[in-house]
């Protein structure tokens, strides 16, 4: 349950965040999280359910992005998007795939009332 | 603050520093938006764009100036509970000793047996107790090396917190991630927790005097490793008899080297790219 931690990285951010803006509610957050990523966006929601509370967030809307994974495919060539990580090429079907995004963990923006 | 273990957080590098904010689309300005729809009139959308983990990687980043200042090269040691990874250090350790200055940094989450067993050898070790935390940070290896002797062209080992999943997540500063895996543990496991393999520099597959009494397919595992991690090495070996273990010495004297200009974790991504 790294999400835990990371969570309250997440919470951490958040109120540093809100303290520089002047924000004293905030009603949305929105996070861009990797398919590669390490989490797991149910267990964030489930952390962030249990752990804003008492917090500036606590009565945020958490808004996941997970954008598809951005790959070469070394047999084809062709630049193509992925759904999970050991997806073929949905041109050729190769497997030798050459990653450039999907581990992203991001704090995009929030929304203050 | 200190989520994990508790320690306040202060007194290290980096804590309570100015932050900045990176709006990558919008030149670097602050930039509030103010929507003009009834329902959100009073609010605005304010742009952050920032790593979730980004107080971890100023941590991180304080550790790695550290090390390249001190000389030392760090590796962060990770796997299962019970994959060998303390015997793998003792006997690492012993055999090196003499070529360079060693240091241990122990994670576990609770006792300092770890710790005692690498100073039985002559080394010191420093315990690191997360309690009921499941991986190390970097704050936590910043604190421990204040009581630890980091002597030029050293070799510093982080044994992080037991663990395939949690530990992948974050940098402690170190310049390679090195992956145990044991014989006993099955062939899938790269693929069932692609997360810790996809992070690692080098796969260490400990416990080989146990094969001939395993049905442990070692090329299934080792394919579904560079599925995952196409460009990792990947190293056989026996922590218990020796076995392979000069190889292991021959990868750390190659990457003691040139240490501190490989930053792992920041680009683990395009560190995946397959390999020629």
């Amino acid at each position: 349950m790294h999400e835990v931690s990371i969570c309250q990285h997440l919470l951490s951010l958040v109120s540093q965040e809100a303290r520089g803006h002047g924000v004293s509610k905030i009603v949305r957050l929105r996070l861009e999280i990797g398919r590669l990523s390490c989490l797991d966006p149910e267990a964030l929601r489930f952390a962030f359910d249990a752990m804003a509370p008492g917090t500036i967030a606590e009565a945020a809307e958490l808004q996941i992005d997970q954008p598809p994974v951005r790959a070469t495919c070394k047999d084809c060539g062709a630049a193509v998007e992925l759904d999970a990580r050991f997806d073929p090429c949905p041109s050729c079907g190769g497997t030798r795939l050459e990653l450039h995004s999907g581990d992203e963990m991001r704090l995009l923006e929030m929304e203050a009332a | 603050m200190c989520a994990t273990c508790g320690c306040g957080g202060a007194g290290v590098v980096g804590d309570g520093a100015v932050h900045h904010h990176h709006h990558r689309q919008h030149g670097g300005h602050d930039h509030d938006h103010h929507h003009a729809s009834s329902a959100a009139d009073q609010h605005r959308v304010i742009q952050i764009e920032r790593n979730i983990l980004a107080k971890n990687a100023e941590y991180a980043t304080a550790n790695r100036t550290r090390f390249a200042a001190a000389g030392v090269t760090a590796f962060n040691v990770m796997s299962s509970p019970g994959s060998g990874k303390t015997t793998l250090l003792v006997r690492a350790i012993t055999d090196l000793r003499c070529r360079y200055p060693v240091a241990v940094i122990e994670g576990d989450q609770q006792t300092s047996n770890d710790a005692e067993r690498i100073r039985s050898t002559g080394t010191p070790a420093v315990q690191i107790n997360t309690g009921k935390g499941c991986h190390l940070e970097a704050h936590m290896v910043g604190h421990a090396l204040d009581e630890l002797p980091l002597a030029a062209g050293g070799l510093l080992f982080i044994e992080n917190v037991g663990n395939l999943v949690c530990p992948a997540a974050f940098d402690l500063g170190e310049a390679r991630k090195v992956v145990v895996f044991s014989v006993t543990e099955g062939e899938d496991k790269p693929i069932k927790y692609p997360d810790m393999f996809a992070a690692a520099d080098l796969l260490i597959i400990n416990k080989a005097d146990l094969l001939p009494y395993l049905e442990f397919d070692l090329a299934r595992t080792i394919a579904y490793t560079q599925r995952v991690n196409p460009g990792i090495e990947v190293l056989v070996v026996s922590a218990r008899t020796g076995e392979g273990m000069s190889k292991f010495y021959e990868w750390i004297a190659s990457h003691a080297r040139n240490g501190a200009d490989h930053v792992p974790g920041h680009s683990r991504a395009s560190h995946r790219a397959v390999a020629q």
